[in-house]
């Protein structure tokens, strides 16, 4: 089981945080952005496991777990945001919410 | 021996490849299903990395819960395709360089970091047991684990006080 090194993963894993960074910068609907912002979490996810396997300690994989639930809080909220959002503009688009521009 | 490699290999691919279909579509719907894509294979890649329990909890909690909770609020809110702005100059020539900058960057100095030069393939895989992973959390870490229930408490009533209508 041990073939692949573990900076592999880590590679992987800062590839999809930077794939992540730009969906975030680049996407123009609320909910792509949202969905960027798990991507970079699940990125950071990979990373945590790939550490906690190379120095064989349970650490990161309980960091993980307080990840997970924390973006599931976060998904909660932010989606009941996206709706009032919708509810009130009638669209999406970052472009439209230009309430608080100066 | 050649298996795990395969394995990394095709999950690898499928994740980036999920990834980047979610920058490139137009539809929100599609960027979910792409990063549902990204989630199962990296479940996979847990797997093999010796670490079943979260495998588990990524495809129940992120797969299962959080994109159904995406993909419903997509399909409740019945969004039109993502409307293209008329890229800036700037963005194109500027903003995908820098991009994959980024991404370079962040890719070679993670491979070079001193914590994972200094731990090589690491040691024995063998799975990590769900026994001393739940040991862990309900010893050492049981006061962020109860404030982690506070937390998705407050977070349900938030969502709840958010999305009700208005009388």
């Amino acid at each position: 089981m041990s073939v692949i090194p573990v900076s592999w993963y880590l590679v992987l894993s800062a590839i999809l945080f930077g794939l992540g960074v730009v969906a975030f910068v680049f996407k123009r609907n609320v909910i792509t952005i949202f969905m960027s912002i798990e991507l970079m979490l699940n990125a950071v996810n990979l990373a945590f496991v790939a550490f906690a396997r190379a120095h064989n300690q349970l650490d990161g994989l309980v960091f993980v777990f307080f990840v997970i639930v924390v973006a599931a809080a976060e998904a909660a909220v932010g989606l009941a945001i996206v709706i009032m959002l919708a509810q009130h503009r009638q669209s999406l688009s970052v472009e439209r919410e230009n309430l608080l521009k100066f | 021996m050649i298996l795990p490699l395969i394995i990394f290999s095709l999950c690898a691919l499928l994740a980036v490849g999920g990834a980047v279909a979610l920058i490139l579509s137009r539809e929100p719907i599609h960027s979910a299903l792409a990063l549902i894509l990204v989630m199962v294979s990296l479940a996979v890649l847990y797997l093999l990395l010796g670490a079943p329990f979260v495998a588990a909890v990524q495809i129940i909690v992120y797969a299962g819960a959080i994109m159904v909770l995406f993909v419903f609020v997509i399909m409740l809110l019945n969004m039109e395709a993502e409307e293209r702005t008329d890229f800036s100059k700037i963005a194109k020539f500027v903003g995908v360089p820098l991009g994959l900058v980024l991404i370079v960057w962040a890719a070679y100095w993670l491979a070079h970091s001193p914590a994972a030069s200094a731990m090589g393939t690491g040691a024995a895989m063998e799975p990590s047991s769900t026994r001393e992973l739940s040991k862990q959390l309900f010893r050492q870490y049981l006061f962020p684990f109860e404030a982690t229930s506070i937390l998705i408490l407050i977070a349900l009533l938030g969502a709840l006080v958010m999305a009700r209508k208005e009388e």
